[in-house]
C-alpha cells in the first residue's frame, strides 16, 4: 500500500468523514440506492424511476425546466435584491442604477425576467404534456391539483414581480391586470351587486391589493412584500408537496 | 459506469425500472446545462425591456396585461369584466382541478394515445390551443390601440374609425321594449345551457351506454356539462360578436352577458 492510499484511507476511515458520507462510491446496486436515498437533494426522486417515462420524447423534461427556472429567478432575484429598494422614489433610479453601475446587473436583470417568463411557457408545457400521457389519472389525482395551484402562483409571481421596475410597462400592465379585482361580483365597486356590500373604489377587492383606490408607493410594497416573501414561500412548500407525491407514486405510468 | 445487472424478465410497460442514480440523474444534469446555456446566451442577447418612469396620469394606448393574461383581455371583447376577468378565470381554475375526478377514463395513463381518449383531447385542445393560445396570440400581436384590430403589415393608427355596429341579440330578434328584451335574453341563456345539458346526457348515454352514466353518476356529468358549455359559450359568443356583430345576449339592469 503506497503511502497515498494510507492517507486516503485514514481519511476515509475517519470519524469525522464517516459522520458526512455514510457509503462509498463503488458502482453497485446498493450504492446507486443510497446515493438517492441518503442525499437529501436527490432523495426528491424515486431510488428507481421508470425507463419509459425518463425517454425525452415523453417527458419534454418540462417539469425539471419548470423548477430550473425557479431557482435561476430565486439566485438572480436575491441578488437584485440587494439594489432595489421597493419605494416609489428610488425603484426606477435603482433600476438603471442596476443596469448600468452594479457589477452583472443588467445580465441577473435579464435572467431574471427571462426565466421568468420561461417558467411560465415551461408550466404550460409540462401540464399539456401530463395531460396527453393522462399522467393526472389515479393515483396521481391530487398531484394535479397542487399542479394547478403551482400554475396560479406562478402566474401570481410573474405578475406581482411586473410592478416592480416601476416604469410605464409596469403600473399600465398591472392596471389593466387588476382590474378584474374591481369588476369582481359583489366585493369589486365596478362588479355586479356592488352595492350589497357598499364596496367603493377606495375600499373593495382591488383596494385589498393596492393598498388603496390606485397604483401607488402602498402598493409597490405590497407587490414586493408579496412577490419576494409571501408567494415564493407558499411556492416552495406546495412544490415539496409536488415532489413528493411524485416520489411516492412514480414518475410516470400507472401503478403497479 | 456500464455494469451488467441481473435481467429482470419484462413484465409489461410498467415494469421497465431503473437506478434514478446515475440514469436520471445524469439526463437531468445534462438538460440543466443545455438550459442554463440556453438561458445565459438569451440574457447576454436581448436586455429586458425598461420604459420611462411610471407616470400615473399618462395612460398609453393600447395598456396591455403581462402577455399571459392577453387570452383574458381579448376576452373582454365578448363579455363583461366581472364574466372575462373573475368568473371565467375561475372557472377555469376548478375546471382544471376538477379534471383527474371527471375523467374516469382508466385508458391512455402513462402513453400517448389519441384513439383511447378521443373527446378528452380534442376538449383540451379547444380549451387550451385554441381559446388560450389563439386569443394571446391576437391579443399581443393583433391588437393596438384602442384595442381595434390590426394585422401585423398595418400601422397602428390610434384615429382608426370603426363603425359601432354592435347590436344586441334581443335587438336583433326585434325585442325594443325593456322587459321583453330582457326575458328573451334570460330564455335564450337558460335555454342553452338546459338544451346544452339535455344535449350532452343525450349523447353520453348513446356513445357510451346508460351503464357507464349510472357509474359516472349525477355530480361527474353536471360538473363536466356545465364547464363544458361554459368554454363552448365562450366560443359562440366569439363566432357571433365576429361573424355578426352580436355585443350582448342577455341585458338586464344588473348584469348583461
Amino acid at each position: 500500500m503506497s503511502k497515498f492510499d494510507e492517507v486516503k484511507e485514514q481519511i476515509v476511515e475517519s470519524q469525522i468523514w464517516r459522520s458526512m458520507f455514510r457509503h462509498g462510491y463503488e458502482d453497485t446496486p446498493r450504492n446507486r440506492v443510497m446515493m438517492v436515498s441518503g442525499n437529501i437533494w436527490l432523495h426528491l426522486h424515486p431510488s428507481k424511476v421508470r425507463k419509459h417515462g425518463m425517454r425525452l420524447k415523453f417527458t419534454w423534461c418540462m417539469g425539471g425546466i419548470t423548477f430550473l427556472m425557479y431557482l435561476i429567478t430565486i439566485v438572480t432575484g436575491v441578488y437584485l435584491m440587494f439594489y432595489y429598494r421597493p419605494v416609489a422614489e428610488y425603484a426606477y433610479a435603482d433600476m438603471k442604477y442596476l443596469e448600468f453601475d452594479m457589477p452583472f446587473g443588467m445580465l441577473m436583470r435579464n435572467m431574471h425576467r427571462w426565466a421568468a417568463h420561461a417558467m411560465v411557457i415551461a408550466v404550460w408545457l409540462h401540464m399539456f404534456r401530463v395531460f396527453m400521457t393522462g399522467s393526472y389519472k389515479p393515483p396521481r389525482e391530487f398531484n394535479w391539483v397542487v399542479g394547478v395551484l403551482l400554475l396560479v402562483l406562478t402566474l401570481l409571481l410573474s405578475f406581482t414581480g411586473y410592478l416592480l421596475p416601476w416604469d410605464q410597462l409596469s403600473i399600465w400592465a398591472v392596471t389593466v391586470g387588476s382590474n378584474m379585482g374591481r369588476a369582481a361580483p359583489v366585493v369589486g365597486h365596478e362588479g355586479p351587486f356592488a352595492e350589497f356590500l357598499g364596496v367603493n373604489a377606495v375600499y373593495d377587492a382591488r383596494a385589498l391589493l393596492f393598498g388603496g383606490g390606485e397604483i401607488g408607493p402602498h402598493t409597490l410594497l405590497r407587490f414586493y412584500i408579496l412577490h419576494c416573501i409571501f408567494i415564493p414561500l407558499v411556492t416552495t412548500i406546495l412544490l415539496a408537496v409536488h415532489f413528493w407525491r411524485i416520489r411516492r407514486d412514480g414518475l410516470s405510468g400507472p401503478p403497479l | 459506469m456500464a455494469q451488467a445487472q441481473a435481467p429482470v424478465p419484462a413484465r409489461g410497460p410498467g415494469d421497465d425500472k431503473i437506478h434514478t442514480w446515475p440514469h436520471l440523474v445524469r439526463s437531468e444534469f445534462l438538460c440543466l446545462l443545455l438550459v442554463m446555456v440556453g438561458m445565459l446566451l438569451w440574457s447576454l442577447l436581448v436586455d429586458a425591456p425598461l420604459e420611462e418612469p411610471a407616470a400615473p396620469t399618462r395612460t398609453p394606448n393600447p395598456s396591455k396585461a403581462p402577455w399571459y393574461f392577453l387570452g383574458l383581455q381579448e376576452i373582454l371583447v365578448f363579455f363583461d369584466p366581472w364574466h372575462a376577468g373573475v368568473v371565467l378565470p375561475s372557472l377555469i381554475i376548478v375546471g382544471l382541478m376538477a379534471l383527474p375526478y371527471i375523467d374516469t377514463n382508466p385508458k391512455g395513463n402513462g402513453y400517448y394515445t389519441f384513439a383511447e381518449r378521443k373527446y378528452e383531447i380534442l376538449t383540451f385542445f379547444l380549451g387550451f390551443h385554441v381559446l388560450w393560445i389563439v386569443l394571446i396570440v391576437v391579443g399581443t400581436f393583433l391588437r393596438g390601440p384602442g384595442w381595434n384590430w390590426f394585422w401585423p403589415w398595418e400601422v397602428w393608427d390610434s384615429h382608426k374609425v370603426v363603425a359601432m355596429s354592435n347590436v344586441d341579440l334581443p335587438y336583433m330578434f326585434g325585442f325594443r321594449a325593456y322587459w321583453p328584451s330582457a326575458f328573451f335574453g334570460l330564455a335564450v341563456s337558460v335555454g342553452y345551457f338546459a338544451v346544452g345539458t339535455a344535449l350532452m346526457y343525450w349523447w353520453i348515454v348513446r356513445k357510451k351506454g346508460r351503464a357507464f352514466m349510472d357509474e359516472w353518476g349525477a355530480a361527474r356529468f353536471g360538473v363536466t356539462s356545465f364547464l363544458f358549455l361554459n368554454m363552448v359559450a365562450v366560443a359562440i359568443k366569439l363566432l357571433l360578436r365576429h361573424g355578426l356583430n352580436v355585443k350582448y345576449i342577455m341585458v338586464t339592469p344588473w348584469i348583461n352577458i
